[in-house]
């Protein structure tokens, strides 16, 4: 069918778009902006490979029309690192072995930073597993997940103690 | 995916108009179309978006009751102050649904349109036979693998359980599904399979949903979700239950008792046959396990979903028993 017009921003960086009614958010960002860090798993909600912010909140980007979301921003694993700087999530996940083969890490990343977001979950394992249970790890490096995550919440608050004061 | 036109809708009447031409379907959240369209269940000619409509997903609470608006999404309502202290069991029933991210993207009128999670229904390259996707063409499931399929409102036609949680906390406090000016209780929202499986919701073509009202009360105040499931976390239920109790000024005779379930059922279920022996009756575990047994009354098991008649009753007593704790 016809292609539609549509904008979005991406990383910071904004993009006009013509785009088939089919095409996913996740399809789009990976066949159209050669953004391939976010990574079709699934390809159905179920395993959270896919998983981006979109103004400012987590979601699957494979069950996400492109066309639905016009105008919206979006936040990839492309755009987390401020340049050779790993954000505190990405280090997190190096340092306490959140993963093992790495292919849902941009997913598992991506719903972390939805989570701290979220506030929900504080410094409670149990939360923290609850609250990325969209996100299958089949190495199931899930012990070094929390960990990474735990950690990160810590050097982010201590960092926000530091910008407050 | 079969190719679609793309709509977006500017009002809420514009959305209905198109929504009600032949091959045409709303999209909200996307999170069951979009699954479905993938499987090939759902083949729709022309997508109606209706998700930049606005106002309808505001959330209105004040001592009636609740008017959460058909676009709210789950995880917005799940996380709104005053629906987890007015009515703790609709928000308990939505953290435990899904996982975030889809909470995020799903909303409360698509939730309440959501399809079985039958692997036959899913499946149709490899399942023709399904009377709710193909009516006169049989039922796969029946016969077939079917533990994760309904005990209670089956048919000869169909056997696919009903596996939303939201609903069955709907269910529970007497929501009422408001389709534009047209009201229609939850439990009337939802249809029996009987011959027409197809049929799942009474909704007719130009209709939308726009809001659902719940309206207060002191059992819905004392009310929660409890959800027996195969792991933890984002899985369907086994067996739930949605439980709200109001007792008298003594502290122990059952004024007012809801009870509702949700992973057993070919629509959110409500067991009113718990309620009426529980009423007036002193809360104690052995009276209330002994009622809750009713709770699957009629329920005709197809083999490996047998332990459902038996797990349902223990979660009901469970979730009543709880509430009866937290005084």
């Amino acid at each position: 069918m016809t292609s539609l017009p549509i904008s979005l921003t991406v990383n910071g960086h904004r993009h006009e778009l013509e785009v088939d009614p089919r095409v996913t958010l996740l399809d789009l960002l990976r066949e159209r902006l050669d953004l391939t860090g976010t990574k079709k798993g699934c390809d159905r909600g179920q395993c959270g490979a896919c998983t981006v912010l979109v103004d400012g909140k987590r979601i699957n980007s494979c069950l996400a029309l492109a066309l639905s979301h016009d105008g919206a921003e979006v936040l990839t694993i492309e755009g987390v690192a401020h340049g050779e700087e790993l954000h505190p999530v990405q280090a997190a996940f190096i340092s306490h072995d959140g993963f093992q083969c790495g292919f849902c890490t941009p997913g598992q990343i991506m719903s972390t930073l939805g989570l701290i977001a979220e506030g929900q979950a504080g410094n409670d394992p149990e939360r923290i597993r609850e609250g990325l249970s969209g996100n299958i790890c089949r190495c199931a490096a899930y012990g070094g997940i929390v960990e990474a995550v735990l950690e990160a919440q810590e050097q982010l608050a201590k960092a926000n103690r530091r910008t407050a004061a | 995916m079969r190719d679609f036109s793309y709509l977006r809708a500017t009002s809420a009447d514009a959305a209905r108009q198109a929504a009600a031409l032949p091959g045409a379907m709303l999209l909200a959240g996307g999170t069951t179309l979009i699954d479905l369209a993938k499987c090939g269940v759902a083949e729709p000619d022309t997508l109606v978006d209706i998700t930049h409509l606005e106002g309808l997903d505001r959330i209105e609470i004040d001592e009636r009751g609740a008017i959460i608006g058909a676009l709210a999404r789950m995880g917005h309502v799940a996380d709104h102050a005053d629906i987890k202290s007015r009515f703790p069991a609709i928000s308990e029933a939505l953290w435990q649904a899904a996982s975030a991210q889809i909470r995020n993207m799903a909303t409360i009128g698509g939730n309440l349109m959501q399809r079985t999670r039958c692997p036959y229904f899913r499946d149709p390259s490899n399942f023709a036979a399904c009377n709710k996707r193909e009516p006169g063409s049989g039922c796969s499931a029946i016969g077939g693998v079917t533990r994760g399929h309904a005990v209670l409102g089956t048919s000869e036609a169909c056997i696919a359980l009903y596996p939303g949680d939201l609903a069955a906390a709907l269910v529970a406090f007497d929501a009422v599904v408001h389709l534009g000016d047209r009201r229609i209780p939850v439990d009337d929202f939802f249809l029996l399979p009987g011959t027409t499986p197809d049929k799942e919701h009474a909704i007719e073509p130009g209709e939308m949903i726009t809001a659902i009202e719940i309206p207060a009360s002191a059992a819905a105040r004392r009310s929660t979700y409890l959800k027996v499931r195969d792991r933890q976390s984002y899985e369907f239920a086994a067996a739930s239950a949605a439980v709200g109790l109001e007792l008298e000024s003594d502290g122990r005779t059952i004024r007012d008792l809801r009870v509702a379930l949700g992973g057993v059922a070919t629509k959110p279920w409500r067991a009113r046959a718990v309620e009426e022996a529980l009423k007036g009756k002193v809360l104690e575990p052995e009276t209330v396990r002994a009622a809750s047994l009713l709770a699957v009354e009629g329920a005709v098991d197809h083999g490996a979903n047998h332990y459902k008649i038996e797990l349902a009753p223990r979660v009901v007593a469970r979730a009543i028993l709880k509430l009866g704790e937290a005084a």
